[in-house]
């Protein structure tokens, strides 16, 4: 199918799954919504790498779903509020949390898929 | 569900959906056009890093930006331009490099949202800066 059909789809679906998550998570001070969407994406992703999908499916559901429904922007975003609100510890846990979360996701699909 | 509000409940969805249909491929197509995943990724996430930092500024400042506006740029087409997971994936498939790639991201992606707030100082000041530079 169309590359561009494909990614486009998974981009539409992972933007709205990011989207629902956003709207079920409370509203907190630290942004867990998006350390959780990273963090999920980063496994499903890994899974598939690991796991030897298809090209269609990595387009679709690897660069398109796990790539929109993950986000650097929104991290970036609110990595910098917490910091410039004097909530430096937040930040920092912030910034070390969504990378320390999001490479052990990726490590334990590498456990149960890639060995 | 009333019958007059299923409108606008949809109204978000698709504008969500429309801006990640884009933004997916925006991001595909600079993934084809600049050689090397880590190169495009690194580039795709900066460059997100610092429109989502002018539409969220606009929003603490003078909320010029349309709320519907923000949802399909921020919401969809650049929350789903920008990606952590393909971020954390290049640095485990490139070891040799991963430190430089992952620290370069945070400093670039951070300080492109820092570039984004000075930007929307500039384009939006308030009363006082604005007199100041009437005054010069």
């Amino acid at each position: 199918m169309e590359p561009a059909f494909l990614v486009g789809t998974g981009g539409a679906i992972g933007a709205l799954l990011r989207y629902a998550v956003g709207e079920y998570v409370p509203a907190t001070e630290f942004p867990y919504a998006t350390l959780i969407v990273n963090v999920i994406g980063s496994f499903v992703l890994g899974v598939l790498v690991f796991g030897g999908a298809s090209s269609d499916t990595m387009l679709l559901i690897g660069i398109g779903a796990c790539g929109a429904f993950t986000t650097y922007s929104s991290f970036s975003v609110q990595t910098i509020l917490l910091f410039e609100d004097g909530k430096r510890t937040a930040a920092a846990a912030n910034a070390i949390g969504n990378l320390v979360l999001s490479l052990g996701a990726i490590g334990l699909a590498w456990l149960l898929v890639g060995l | 569900m009333r019958r007059r509000q299923l409108l606008g409940n949809i109204e978000p969805i698709l504008l969500i959906a429309i801006g990640g249909f884009a933004g997916a491929n925006a991001r595909y197509a600079v993934d084809v056009l600049i050689p090397g995943s880590l190169t495009s990724t690194f580039a795709v996430n900066v460059v997100g890093s610092f429109a989502l930092g002018v539409l969220v500024y606009d929003s603490l400042r003078d909320d010029v930006i349309h709320d519907n506006s923000r949802l399909v740029f921020g919401t969809g087409f650049l929350s789903s331009f920008t990606t952590y997971s393909m971020f954390v994936l290049d640095a485990v498939t490139d070891p040799e490099i991963a430190l430089l790639y992952i620290s370069g991201s945070y400093v670039c992606g951070f300080g492109a949202v820092f570039l984004a707030r000075g930007t929307v100082q500039w384009l939006e000041p308030t009363d006082e800066t604005e007199a100041d530079m009437e005054a010069s």
